[in-house]
């Protein structure tokens, strides 16, 4: 998928990869996409929920091995 | 923005472990777009102060509180080491030790610092008040604390709260 921008989330605990990828978002366009890459287990329902709640959409929420892959279009 | 969701915390707590749910909250609240409000009284107000040295963990009386050891091999780091409470309580530096244990935990565990927490909040707008009753209660001074910070009392607080989604004593 394309993607605008990367965020390495990886090693990062609750609430740090949120709130990473809101600030990251900040930065971003309205309709680019972020792809997270996260490892806290913690991180595909939180993605899900911050997604809901935020307007953004997450196109894509896939995990592989330890590592969850997130791709999230901008409002 | 009338629409916009509200989270009122209230901050009693004076200790590391403790300054953590009020800063989670309101970090990932404002980031989902809510405007945020923390209320820091009583012990709570260590958590404003520009040194947060005095934020520390205390397992004396909580049971609840895993010992375990940061630091060695897998077999050793899961052993749960049951002081009792009277010796806690007599070994001078107990908490301190406690502490430093608790911040290695943290650190290898990937979870953010209190000064880190508290920063993300503050470049989230999350508003800080400070209880002035228990600054002058305490013996503080307005310099004790971090910039940023607004002082007022139960009803500064009501004025938010009273139109907020949420609210929490913490």
């Amino acid at each position: 998928m394309d993607f605008a921008k990367e965020l390495d989330a990886r090693g990062l605990n609750c609430p740090l990869p949120i709130l990473r990828t809101k600030k990251t978002l900040n930065e971003m366009a309205s309709g680019q996409v972020l792809k997270v890459i996260a490892t806290d287990p913690g991180s595909v329902k939180d993605f899900a929920a911050f997604a809901k709640q935020t307007g953004n959409e997450l196109l894509s929420s896939a995990e592989a091995g330890s590592e969850y892959t997130f791709f999230i279009k901008k409002k | 923005m009338d629409d916009q969701k509200k989270l009122a915390i209230i901050a009693t707590k004076g200790t590391l472990d403790w300054a953590y749910p009020p800063f989670i909250l309101a970090s990932t609240a404002a980031a989902l777009g809510y405007e945020t409000q923390i209320f820091f009284t009583f012990y709570g107000l260590q958590m404003v102060r520009k040194d947060l040295s005095g934020l520390k963990v205390s397992p004396l009386g909580n049971p609840g509180m895993p010992m375990k050891m940061p630091f060695g091999p897998k077999w050793f780091r899961g052993i749960n080491w049951n002081i009792p409470n009277a010796i806690q309580g007599i070994v001078p530096g107990f908490e301190s030790l406690a502490t430093v244990l608790m911040k290695q935990t943290i650190a290898n565990n990937g979870v953010a610092t209190i000064p880190e927490l508290r920063e993300l909040c503050q470049e989230a707008d999350v508003k800080f008040i400070a209880c002035q009753m228990t600054v002058e209660l305490f013996g503080f001074e307005h310099s004790d604390f971090i910039d940023g910070l607004e002082y007022g009392g139960a009803a500064t607080f009501f004025e938010f709260a009273g139109e907020s989604d949420i609210c929490l004593f913490i």
